[in-house]
Protein backbone atom coordinates (compact mmCIF):
# COMPACT_ATOMS: atom_id res chain seq x y z
CA UNK A 1 0.00 0.00 0.00
CA UNK A 2 2.89 2.28 0.78
CA UNK A 3 4.11 3.87 -2.14
CA UNK A 4 8.36 5.37 -2.31
CA UNK A 5 7.94 8.48 -3.70
CA UNK A 6 12.01 9.81 -4.99
CA UNK A 7 12.57 13.07 -4.19
CA UNK A 8 15.24 15.60 -5.58
CA UNK A 9 17.19 18.51 -4.60
CA UNK A 10 17.28 21.09 -7.37
CA UNK A 11 18.67 24.69 -7.18
CA UNK A 12 16.93 26.52 -10.14
CA UNK A 13 19.64 26.64 -12.64
CA UNK A 14 18.41 25.78 -15.78
CA UNK A 15 19.08 22.41 -17.68
CA UNK A 16 18.80 20.75 -13.91
CA UNK A 17 15.61 19.03 -14.61
CA UNK A 18 16.28 17.70 -17.91
CA UNK A 19 19.18 16.14 -16.62
CA UNK A 20 17.38 14.55 -13.84
CA UNK A 21 14.78 13.17 -16.27
CA UNK A 22 17.27 12.17 -19.36
CA UNK A 23 19.34 10.21 -16.60
CA UNK A 24 16.07 8.15 -15.97
CA UNK A 25 15.26 7.86 -19.46
CA UNK A 26 18.67 6.55 -20.42
CA UNK A 27 18.29 3.85 -17.53
CA UNK A 28 14.77 2.82 -18.76
CA UNK A 29 12.85 4.14 -15.59
CA UNK A 30 9.38 5.64 -16.11
CA UNK A 31 8.00 7.84 -14.41
CA UNK A 32 4.28 7.59 -13.35
CA UNK A 33 3.93 10.72 -11.32
CA UNK A 34 5.82 13.95 -10.63
CA UNK A 35 5.61 17.42 -8.91
CA UNK A 36 7.65 20.56 -8.38
CA UNK A 37 7.78 22.23 -4.95
CA UNK A 38 9.38 25.28 -5.78
CA UNK A 39 10.94 28.43 -3.90
CA UNK A 40 12.61 31.37 -4.85
CA UNK A 41 16.52 29.54 -5.37
CA UNK A 42 15.65 25.89 -5.10
CA UNK A 43 12.82 22.94 -5.90
CA UNK A 44 12.23 19.90 -4.70
CA UNK A 45 11.53 17.24 -7.83
CA UNK A 46 8.76 14.59 -6.11
CA UNK A 47 8.10 11.14 -8.26
CA UNK A 48 6.68 8.31 -8.39
CA UNK A 49 8.95 5.93 -10.16
CA UNK A 50 8.97 2.69 -12.29
CA UNK A 51 12.18 1.30 -10.76
CA UNK A 52 12.84 3.29 -7.78
CA UNK A 53 15.67 2.13 -6.56
CA UNK A 54 17.55 1.87 -9.40
CA UNK A 55 17.02 5.63 -9.82
CA UNK A 56 17.96 6.26 -6.18
CA UNK A 57 20.93 4.89 -6.72
CA UNK A 58 21.82 6.51 -9.90
CA UNK A 59 21.27 10.05 -9.01
CA UNK A 60 22.68 9.67 -5.48
CA UNK A 61 25.81 8.68 -8.08
CA UNK A 62 25.81 11.26 -10.19
CA UNK A 63 25.35 13.78 -6.78
CA UNK A 64 22.50 14.48 -6.45
CA UNK A 65 20.56 15.27 -2.69
CA UNK A 66 17.57 12.44 -2.60
CA UNK A 67 15.56 11.10 -0.76
CA UNK A 68 12.87 8.17 0.12
CA UNK A 69 9.47 9.26 0.92
CA UNK A 70 6.45 7.07 2.02
CA UNK A 71 3.75 8.30 0.19
CA UNK A 72 0.14 7.09 -0.62
CA UNK A 73 -1.88 6.75 -4.00
CA UNK A 74 -5.68 6.79 -2.88
CA UNK A 75 -7.96 5.95 -6.43
CA UNK A 76 -11.26 8.11 -6.23
CA UNK A 77 -13.79 8.36 -8.61
CA UNK A 78 -12.97 11.80 -11.46
CA UNK A 79 -16.69 13.46 -10.16
CA UNK A 80 -17.35 16.61 -8.14
CA UNK A 81 -17.06 16.02 -4.14
CA UNK A 82 -15.01 12.99 -4.58
CA UNK A 83 -11.61 14.80 -3.39
CA UNK A 84 -13.58 16.52 -0.64
CA UNK A 85 -14.77 13.46 0.83
CA UNK A 86 -12.03 11.75 0.86
CA UNK A 87 -9.77 14.30 2.28
CA UNK A 88 -12.63 14.55 4.97
CA UNK A 89 -12.36 11.10 6.33
CA UNK A 90 -8.40 12.14 6.97
CA UNK A 91 -9.13 15.55 8.72
CA UNK A 92 -11.90 14.44 10.60
CA UNK A 93 -9.28 12.17 12.54
CA UNK A 94 -7.03 15.16 12.54
CA UNK A 95 -4.28 13.45 9.79
CA UNK A 96 -2.58 16.27 8.41
CA UNK A 97 -1.99 16.44 4.55
CA UNK A 98 1.74 17.53 4.36
CA UNK A 99 1.02 17.76 0.01
CA UNK A 100 -0.20 16.19 -2.81
CA UNK A 101 -0.09 15.88 -5.83
CA UNK A 102 -2.79 14.75 -8.99
CA UNK A 103 -3.88 13.25 -12.09
CA UNK A 104 -7.07 11.73 -13.92
CA UNK A 105 -7.18 8.93 -15.70
CA UNK A 106 -9.93 8.65 -17.51
CA UNK A 107 -12.95 8.06 -15.01
CA UNK A 108 -10.78 7.89 -12.19
CA UNK A 109 -8.56 10.36 -10.61
CA UNK A 110 -5.34 9.49 -9.04
CA UNK A 111 -4.32 11.25 -6.32
CA UNK A 112 -0.56 11.00 -4.37
CA UNK A 113 -0.74 12.14 -0.62
CA UNK A 114 1.73 12.55 2.26
CA UNK A 115 0.18 12.82 5.34
CA UNK A 116 1.61 13.02 9.07
CA UNK A 117 0.54 9.67 9.58
CA UNK A 118 1.04 7.12 6.85
CA UNK A 119 -0.20 4.16 8.88
CA UNK A 120 -3.22 5.21 9.79
CA UNK A 121 -4.27 7.09 6.92
CA UNK A 122 -3.94 3.45 5.31
CA UNK A 123 -6.69 2.02 7.97
CA UNK A 124 -8.94 5.25 7.35
CA UNK A 125 -9.28 4.97 4.14
CA UNK A 126 -9.53 0.77 3.56
CA UNK A 127 -11.45 1.16 6.37
CA UNK A 128 -13.73 3.62 4.41
CA UNK A 129 -13.83 1.91 1.02
CA UNK A 130 -11.84 3.79 -0.46
CA UNK A 131 -9.09 2.25 -2.84
CA UNK A 132 -5.29 2.90 -2.61
CA UNK A 133 -3.20 2.19 -5.50
CA UNK A 134 -0.31 -0.10 -5.29
CA UNK A 135 3.04 1.04 -6.88
CA UNK A 136 3.10 -1.36 -9.58
CA UNK A 137 -0.50 -0.48 -10.77
CA UNK A 138 0.14 3.23 -11.37
CA UNK A 139 1.66 2.74 -14.59
CA UNK A 140 -0.95 -0.03 -15.64
CA UNK A 141 -4.06 2.22 -15.05
CA UNK B 1 49.39 70.15 15.38
CA UNK B 2 51.47 67.83 17.34
CA UNK B 3 49.87 66.40 20.34
CA UNK B 4 52.85 64.77 22.14
CA UNK B 5 56.17 66.41 20.67
CA UNK B 6 58.33 64.95 22.84
CA UNK B 7 57.30 61.60 22.13
CA UNK B 8 55.97 61.91 18.80
CA UNK B 9 59.33 63.18 17.16
CA UNK B 10 61.97 62.08 19.71
CA UNK B 11 65.16 60.80 17.79
CA UNK B 12 65.40 57.38 16.56
CA UNK B 13 67.68 56.71 19.32
CA UNK B 14 66.47 58.43 21.77
CA UNK B 15 63.24 56.40 21.21
CA UNK B 16 65.24 53.19 21.03
CA UNK B 17 66.65 54.08 24.40
CA UNK B 18 63.00 54.46 25.91
CA UNK B 19 61.73 51.40 24.41
CA UNK B 20 64.55 49.19 25.82
CA UNK B 21 64.02 50.82 29.02
CA UNK B 22 60.51 49.99 28.94
CA UNK B 23 61.04 46.73 27.38
CA UNK B 24 63.01 45.39 30.26
CA UNK B 25 60.49 46.81 33.01
CA UNK B 26 57.84 44.96 31.32
CA UNK B 27 59.49 41.52 31.19
CA UNK B 28 60.15 41.86 34.44
CA UNK B 29 56.16 41.82 35.50
CA UNK B 30 54.98 39.85 33.25
CA UNK B 31 57.51 36.95 33.76
CA UNK B 32 56.72 37.61 37.51
CA UNK B 33 53.03 38.26 37.40
CA UNK B 34 51.76 36.18 34.36
CA UNK B 35 52.36 31.89 34.52
CA UNK B 36 51.67 32.09 30.98
CA UNK B 37 54.78 34.00 30.18
CA UNK B 38 57.31 32.45 33.35
CA UNK B 39 56.59 29.20 31.66
CA UNK B 40 57.06 30.07 28.01
CA UNK B 41 60.49 32.20 29.21
CA UNK B 42 61.77 29.17 31.07
CA UNK B 43 61.13 26.81 28.62
CA UNK B 44 63.06 28.82 26.30
CA UNK B 45 66.13 29.15 29.17
CA UNK B 46 65.26 32.89 29.49
CA UNK B 47 65.33 34.97 32.91
CA UNK B 48 64.27 39.23 33.02
CA UNK B 49 67.92 39.41 33.47
CA UNK B 50 68.46 38.19 29.70
CA UNK B 51 66.78 40.90 27.99
CA UNK B 52 68.70 44.45 28.30
CA UNK B 53 67.47 46.51 25.25
CA UNK B 54 65.24 47.03 22.54
CA UNK B 55 67.77 44.28 20.38
CA UNK B 56 66.54 41.25 22.87
CA UNK B 57 63.11 41.76 21.55
CA UNK B 58 63.34 38.86 18.78
CA UNK B 59 64.59 36.48 21.94
CA UNK B 60 60.99 36.55 23.70
CA UNK B 61 58.17 34.14 22.90
CA UNK B 62 55.33 35.33 20.76
CA UNK B 63 51.95 35.59 22.13
CA UNK B 64 48.54 34.15 19.06
CA UNK B 65 45.28 35.19 19.84
CA UNK B 66 44.58 31.09 21.09
CA UNK B 67 46.83 31.97 23.68
CA UNK B 68 44.20 34.91 24.75
CA UNK B 69 41.89 31.72 24.39
CA UNK B 70 43.11 29.14 26.19
CA UNK B 71 43.92 31.44 29.22
CA UNK B 72 40.12 32.49 28.58
CA UNK B 73 39.31 35.19 30.70
CA UNK B 74 41.51 36.35 32.77
CA UNK B 75 44.65 34.63 32.99
CA UNK B 76 47.09 36.86 30.89
CA UNK B 77 46.42 39.32 33.18
CA UNK B 78 49.40 40.56 34.88
CA UNK B 79 47.32 42.71 37.72
CA UNK B 80 44.82 41.92 40.51
CA UNK B 81 41.18 42.28 39.33
CA UNK B 82 41.12 45.06 41.84
CA UNK B 83 43.41 46.83 39.47
CA UNK B 84 40.96 46.52 36.70
CA UNK B 85 38.96 48.80 35.90
CA UNK B 86 37.70 47.73 32.46
CA UNK B 87 37.16 45.03 30.01
CA UNK B 88 36.46 44.66 26.13
CA UNK B 89 36.14 41.67 24.36
CA UNK B 90 36.11 40.80 20.80
CA UNK B 91 33.77 38.33 18.83
CA UNK B 92 34.59 34.83 19.29
CA UNK B 93 35.32 31.75 18.03
CA UNK B 94 33.91 28.93 19.00
CA UNK B 95 31.77 30.75 21.58
CA UNK B 96 34.95 31.88 23.49
CA UNK B 97 35.52 35.85 23.01
CA UNK B 98 39.29 37.67 23.32
CA UNK B 99 39.02 39.05 26.82
CA UNK B 100 40.78 42.05 27.17
CA UNK B 101 41.50 44.38 30.21
CA UNK B 102 42.32 48.05 31.24
CA UNK B 103 43.89 49.58 34.54
CA UNK B 104 43.05 53.41 35.26
CA UNK B 105 46.58 54.04 34.04
CA UNK B 106 45.44 51.89 30.45
CA UNK B 107 42.73 53.53 30.01
CA UNK B 108 44.52 57.21 30.67
CA UNK B 109 47.17 55.68 27.55
CA UNK B 110 44.88 54.42 25.45
CA UNK B 111 43.25 57.84 25.69
CA UNK B 112 47.29 59.33 25.11
CA UNK B 113 47.08 57.71 21.64
CA UNK B 114 43.70 58.53 20.87
CA UNK B 115 44.05 61.99 20.99
CA UNK B 116 47.69 61.55 19.66
CA UNK B 117 45.97 59.76 16.38
CA UNK B 118 43.21 62.51 16.43
CA UNK B 119 45.23 65.56 16.37
CA UNK B 120 47.56 64.04 13.65
CA UNK B 121 44.42 63.85 11.20
CA UNK B 122 43.59 67.71 12.26
CA UNK B 123 41.06 67.65 14.64
CA UNK B 124 41.16 70.39 16.91
CA UNK B 125 39.35 70.76 20.25
CA UNK B 126 36.83 72.88 18.68
CA UNK B 127 36.14 70.27 16.59
CA UNK B 128 32.44 68.01 17.25
CA UNK B 129 32.97 64.64 16.97
CA UNK B 130 30.56 62.73 15.87
CA UNK B 131 31.21 58.52 16.74
CA UNK B 132 29.39 55.87 15.22
CA UNK B 133 31.77 52.97 16.20
CA UNK B 134 29.61 50.68 18.44
CA UNK B 135 29.65 51.57 22.05
CA UNK B 136 29.89 48.31 24.33
CA UNK B 137 32.13 45.58 24.21
CA UNK B 138 34.02 46.59 20.94
CA UNK B 139 36.95 48.84 21.44
CA UNK B 140 35.35 51.91 18.88
CA UNK B 141 33.39 53.34 20.65
CA UNK B 142 34.81 53.79 23.96
CA UNK B 143 38.19 54.22 22.66
CA UNK B 144 37.48 57.50 20.53
CA UNK B 145 35.23 58.69 23.00
CA UNK B 146 38.46 59.09 25.43
CA UNK B 147 40.94 60.18 22.39
CA UNK B 148 38.09 62.65 22.08
CA UNK B 149 37.36 64.26 25.14
CA UNK B 150 41.16 64.19 26.23
CA UNK B 151 41.75 66.75 23.11
CA UNK B 152 38.71 68.67 24.69
CA UNK B 153 36.64 68.44 21.31
CA UNK B 154 32.70 67.66 21.48
CA UNK B 155 31.71 64.40 21.87
CA UNK B 156 28.41 63.04 20.38
CA UNK B 157 28.29 59.09 21.30
CA UNK B 158 25.61 58.10 18.72
CA UNK B 159 26.85 54.71 18.55
CA UNK B 160 26.45 52.58 15.22
CA UNK B 161 23.26 52.14 12.91
CA UNK B 162 20.35 54.44 12.94
CA UNK B 163 21.16 56.39 9.74
CA UNK B 164 18.30 58.98 8.89
CA UNK B 165 19.19 60.24 12.57
CA UNK B 166 23.23 59.88 11.96
CA UNK B 167 22.59 62.40 8.93
CA UNK B 168 20.09 64.84 11.36
CA UNK B 169 22.04 64.97 13.74
CA UNK B 170 25.11 65.56 11.84
CA UNK B 171 23.14 68.39 10.20
CA UNK B 172 21.72 69.91 13.37
CA UNK B 173 24.34 69.70 15.49
CA UNK B 174 26.89 70.66 13.45
CA UNK B 175 29.38 67.53 13.40
CA UNK B 176 32.20 68.20 11.82
CA UNK B 177 34.28 64.82 12.51
CA UNK B 178 32.86 61.42 11.61
CA UNK B 179 34.56 58.33 12.97
CA UNK B 180 33.29 55.01 11.98
CA UNK B 181 34.26 52.51 9.43
CA UNK B 182 35.09 53.23 5.59
CA UNK B 183 32.09 51.26 4.21
CA UNK B 184 29.60 53.00 7.19
CA UNK B 185 30.62 56.25 5.82
CA UNK B 186 29.80 55.55 2.12
CA UNK B 187 26.14 54.30 3.26
CA UNK B 188 25.60 57.42 4.98
CA UNK B 189 27.06 59.25 1.88
CA UNK B 190 24.88 57.39 -0.01
CA UNK B 191 21.73 57.59 2.10
CA UNK B 192 22.40 61.40 2.58
CA UNK B 193 21.51 61.28 -1.65
CA UNK B 194 18.36 59.82 -1.30
CA UNK B 195 17.47 62.21 1.77
CA UNK B 196 18.20 65.14 -0.03
CA UNK B 197 21.02 66.09 1.80
CA UNK B 198 23.96 67.50 0.24
CA UNK B 199 27.19 66.73 2.16
CA UNK B 200 28.60 70.24 0.80
CA UNK B 201 25.95 71.86 3.14
CA UNK B 202 27.05 69.95 6.12
CA UNK B 203 29.82 70.97 8.55
CA UNK B 204 31.76 67.60 7.94
CA UNK B 205 35.36 68.32 7.40
CA UNK B 206 37.09 64.95 8.38
CA UNK B 207 36.98 61.89 8.98
CA UNK B 208 38.57 58.58 11.19
CA UNK B 209 37.96 55.30 9.59
CA UNK B 210 39.11 51.79 10.65
CA UNK B 211 37.95 48.75 12.14
CA UNK B 212 38.29 47.17 8.50
CA UNK B 213 40.24 47.06 5.73
CA UNK B 214 39.69 49.53 3.05
CA UNK B 215 41.49 50.51 -0.42
CA UNK B 216 42.76 53.98 -1.24
CA UNK B 217 39.85 54.00 -4.25
CA UNK B 218 37.46 53.62 -1.56
CA UNK B 219 39.32 56.67 -0.09
CA UNK B 220 38.92 58.79 -2.99
CA UNK B 221 34.99 57.68 -3.04
CA UNK B 222 34.61 58.71 0.13
CA UNK B 223 36.44 62.17 0.12
CA UNK B 224 34.99 63.57 -3.38
CA UNK B 225 30.93 62.07 -1.79
CA UNK B 226 31.41 63.60 1.99
CA UNK B 227 34.21 66.44 0.80
CA UNK B 228 35.98 65.70 3.04
CA UNK B 229 39.58 64.17 4.36
CA UNK B 230 39.20 59.97 4.99
CA UNK B 231 42.01 59.15 7.70
CA UNK B 232 43.10 55.71 8.25
CA UNK B 233 43.28 54.67 12.06
CA UNK B 234 44.37 51.22 13.13
CA UNK B 235 43.83 49.47 16.15
CA UNK B 236 43.05 45.94 17.77
CA UNK B 237 41.81 45.35 21.14
CA UNK B 238 44.39 43.16 22.01
CA UNK B 239 47.44 45.74 21.81
CA UNK B 240 44.49 48.55 22.98
CA UNK B 241 42.41 49.28 20.81
CA UNK B 242 41.89 51.79 17.93
CA UNK B 243 44.85 54.53 18.07
CA UNK B 244 47.75 51.91 17.90
CA UNK B 245 48.53 53.74 14.72
CA UNK B 246 47.35 56.55 12.19
CA UNK B 247 47.64 58.23 9.25
CA UNK B 248 48.70 61.90 9.76
CA UNK B 249 47.72 64.81 7.52
CA UNK B 250 49.92 63.40 5.17
CA UNK B 251 48.44 60.09 4.28
CA UNK B 252 51.10 58.48 3.41
CA UNK B 253 51.36 55.66 6.05
CA UNK B 254 50.00 54.86 9.43
CA UNK B 255 52.44 55.79 12.69
CA UNK B 256 52.35 53.38 15.12
CA UNK B 257 52.74 55.11 18.43
CA UNK B 258 55.70 53.33 18.82
CA UNK B 259 56.22 54.58 22.75
CA UNK B 260 53.80 52.49 23.61
CA UNK B 261 53.46 49.33 21.20
CA UNK B 262 56.93 48.10 19.80
CA UNK B 263 55.93 46.62 15.92
CA UNK B 264 57.76 44.33 14.37
CA UNK B 265 57.09 42.48 10.64
CA UNK B 266 57.90 38.73 10.58
CA UNK B 267 57.82 36.39 8.01
CA UNK B 268 54.39 34.03 8.99
CA UNK B 269 56.27 30.70 8.14
CA UNK B 270 59.61 30.92 9.34
CA UNK B 271 58.92 33.82 12.20
CA UNK B 272 61.96 35.53 11.63
CA UNK B 273 62.43 39.07 11.01
CA UNK B 274 61.54 40.19 7.40
CA UNK B 275 64.60 43.03 5.94
CA UNK B 276 62.89 46.53 6.09
CA UNK B 277 60.43 47.22 3.66
CA UNK B 278 59.16 44.09 2.91
CA UNK B 279 55.43 42.62 3.33
CA UNK B 280 55.26 40.87 6.94
CA UNK B 281 52.70 39.97 9.65
CA UNK B 282 52.64 43.01 12.20
CA UNK B 283 53.72 41.37 15.23
CA UNK B 284 53.06 44.07 18.39
CA UNK B 285 55.25 43.86 22.10
CA UNK B 286 52.92 46.67 24.00
CA UNK B 287 55.39 47.62 26.64
CA UNK B 288 53.56 50.23 28.85
CA UNK B 289 50.37 48.26 29.33
CA UNK B 290 49.71 47.16 32.55
CA UNK B 291 46.50 44.55 32.75
CA UNK B 292 47.08 42.67 29.91
CA UNK B 293 51.00 43.12 28.58
CA UNK B 294 51.45 41.36 25.27
CA UNK B 295 54.94 39.96 24.26
CA UNK B 296 55.15 39.81 20.51
CA UNK B 297 51.82 39.58 20.16
CA UNK B 298 50.77 38.71 16.17
CA UNK B 299 48.29 40.02 14.64
CA UNK B 300 48.20 38.14 11.30
CA UNK B 301 48.04 41.85 9.26
CA UNK B 302 50.15 41.94 6.46
CA UNK B 303 51.82 45.08 6.32
CA UNK B 304 55.57 46.98 5.72
CA UNK B 305 56.99 49.36 8.02
CA UNK B 306 59.01 52.69 7.33
CA UNK B 307 61.07 54.16 9.44
CA UNK B 308 62.18 56.99 7.18
CA UNK B 309 60.91 60.41 8.95
CA UNK B 310 57.32 61.86 7.86
CA UNK B 311 57.17 65.61 6.00
CA UNK B 312 54.52 66.18 9.29
CA UNK B 313 57.34 66.11 11.66
CA UNK B 314 56.77 63.32 13.38
CA UNK B 315 59.75 60.16 13.64
CA UNK B 316 57.25 57.38 14.49
CA UNK B 317 57.16 54.61 12.38
CA UNK B 318 55.15 54.44 9.23
CA UNK B 319 52.87 51.32 8.88
CA UNK B 320 51.62 50.79 5.11
CA UNK B 321 47.92 50.30 4.79
CA UNK B 322 47.28 46.51 5.95
CA UNK B 323 46.95 44.81 2.58
CA UNK B 324 45.96 40.99 4.00
CA UNK B 325 46.09 38.55 6.17
CA UNK B 326 48.13 35.88 7.39
CA UNK B 327 45.30 33.85 8.44
CA UNK B 328 41.93 33.31 6.74
CA UNK B 329 40.10 35.88 9.02
CA UNK B 330 37.47 38.10 7.18
CA UNK B 331 36.71 41.52 8.46
CA UNK B 332 32.50 41.87 7.54
CA UNK B 333 30.96 45.34 9.12
CA UNK B 334 34.01 45.87 10.95
CA UNK B 335 33.31 41.97 12.94
CA UNK B 336 36.20 39.44 12.47
CA UNK B 337 34.52 35.71 11.04
CA UNK B 338 36.84 33.07 10.77
CA UNK B 339 35.42 30.72 8.50
CA UNK B 340 35.97 27.60 11.19
CA UNK B 341 33.35 29.64 13.23
CA UNK B 342 30.75 28.75 10.86
CA UNK B 343 31.81 25.10 10.00
CA UNK B 344 31.94 24.77 13.53
CA UNK B 345 28.31 25.91 13.72
CA UNK B 346 27.05 23.66 10.99
CA UNK B 347 29.05 20.69 12.44
CA UNK B 348 27.16 20.90 15.61
CA UNK B 349 23.65 20.97 13.49
CA UNK B 350 23.84 17.71 11.21
CA UNK B 351 26.19 15.05 12.08
CA UNK B 352 27.71 15.36 8.37
CA UNK B 353 30.28 16.67 7.22
CA UNK B 354 29.02 20.15 5.78
CA UNK B 355 30.62 21.86 2.78
CA UNK B 356 29.92 25.51 2.88
CA UNK B 357 31.40 28.28 1.07
CA UNK B 358 31.12 32.15 2.34
CA UNK B 359 30.65 34.78 -0.32
CA UNK B 360 31.53 38.28 1.20
CA UNK B 361 30.62 41.27 -1.34
CA UNK B 362 29.98 44.82 -0.55
CA UNK B 363 26.77 45.81 -2.16
CA UNK B 364 25.41 49.49 -1.66
CA UNK B 365 28.80 50.11 0.26
CA UNK B 366 27.82 47.53 3.17
CA UNK B 367 29.34 44.49 3.73
CA UNK B 368 27.01 41.41 2.88
CA UNK B 369 27.76 37.38 3.93
CA UNK B 370 25.73 34.30 1.92
CA UNK B 371 27.11 31.16 3.26
CA UNK B 372 25.99 28.59 0.97
CA UNK B 373 25.35 24.83 2.25
CA UNK B 374 25.33 22.48 0.90
CA UNK B 375 22.12 19.87 0.96
CA UNK B 376 23.34 16.77 1.68
CA UNK B 377 22.36 13.81 4.08
CA UNK B 378 20.52 14.90 7.17
CA UNK B 379 19.98 18.09 5.97
CA UNK B 380 17.72 16.97 2.69
CA UNK B 381 14.20 17.24 3.31
CA UNK B 382 11.27 16.40 0.97
CA UNK B 383 9.24 19.08 2.71
CA UNK B 384 9.81 22.98 2.13
CA UNK B 385 8.85 23.22 5.33
CA UNK B 386 11.58 21.60 6.71
CA UNK B 387 13.85 22.90 4.63
CA UNK B 388 13.05 27.01 5.47
CA UNK B 389 13.39 26.24 8.99
CA UNK B 390 16.37 24.44 8.14
CA UNK B 391 17.57 27.66 6.89
CA UNK B 392 16.21 29.72 9.38
CA UNK B 393 17.96 27.93 11.86
CA UNK B 394 21.36 27.91 10.58
CA UNK B 395 20.65 31.11 9.38
CA UNK B 396 19.74 32.07 13.39
CA UNK B 397 22.91 30.06 14.63
CA UNK B 398 25.36 31.69 12.21
CA UNK B 399 24.20 34.78 13.28
CA UNK B 400 24.20 34.28 17.00
CA UNK B 401 27.66 33.01 16.58
CA UNK B 402 28.93 35.80 14.41
CA UNK B 403 26.92 38.86 15.56
CA UNK B 404 26.14 39.87 12.27
CA UNK B 405 23.48 39.03 9.90
CA UNK B 406 23.70 36.58 7.04
CA UNK B 407 21.95 35.25 4.24
CA UNK B 408 21.87 31.47 3.98
CA UNK B 409 21.18 29.67 0.33
CA UNK B 410 20.81 25.76 0.00
CA UNK B 411 23.15 24.68 -2.92
CA UNK B 412 22.89 21.02 -4.06
CA UNK B 413 25.66 19.08 -3.59
CA UNK B 414 29.05 19.40 -4.98
CA UNK B 415 28.24 22.76 -6.06
CA UNK B 416 31.14 24.26 -4.12
CA UNK B 417 34.46 24.31 -5.86
CA UNK B 418 36.90 21.31 -4.46
CA UNK B 419 40.41 21.95 -5.64
CA UNK B 420 43.07 19.04 -5.02
CA UNK B 421 39.89 17.53 -2.32
CA UNK B 422 40.18 20.75 -0.42
CA UNK B 423 36.98 23.03 -0.76
CA UNK B 424 37.70 26.51 -1.48
CA UNK B 425 35.76 28.45 1.38
CA UNK B 426 35.69 31.84 0.87
CA UNK B 427 34.92 33.97 -2.34
CA UNK B 428 35.94 37.53 -1.28
CA UNK B 429 34.21 39.73 -3.54
CA UNK B 430 35.13 43.41 -2.09
CA UNK B 431 37.93 45.12 -3.56
CA UNK B 432 39.88 45.18 -0.84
Amino acid sequence: MIIKQLSVFLENKSGRLTEVTKILGDLGINISALSIADTAEYGILRMILTDTDKAYKALSEKGFSVSLTDVLCLKVPHVPGALAKALEILSKKGISVEYMYAFEVGEQALVIIKTDDIKKSIDLITSNEMELIKASEIDQI
Amino acid sequence: MIWNEHKECMSREELRILQGKRLCEMVERVYHNVPFYRKKMQELGLEPGDIKGIDDLPKLPFTTKQDLRDNYPYNLFAVPMSEVVRVHASSGTTGRPTVVGYTRKDISTWSEVVARCLISSGVKKNDIIQIAYGYGLFTGGLGLHYGSEKVGATVIPISGGNTKKQIQLMKDFGSTVLACTPSYALYLAESMEEMGINPKDLKLRVGIFGAEPWTEEMRKEIEKKLNIKAIDIYGLSEVIGPGVSCECEMQKGLHIQEDHFIPETIDPNTLEPVSNGQVGELVFTTVTKEALPLLRYRTRDLTTLNYEKCECGRTLVRMEKCTGRSDDMLIIRGVNVFPSQIESVLLNMGETNPHYLLIVDRINNLDVLEVWVEVEGSFFSDEIRKLESLTARIKHQIESTLGISVKVKLVEPKTIERTEGKAKRVIDKRKI
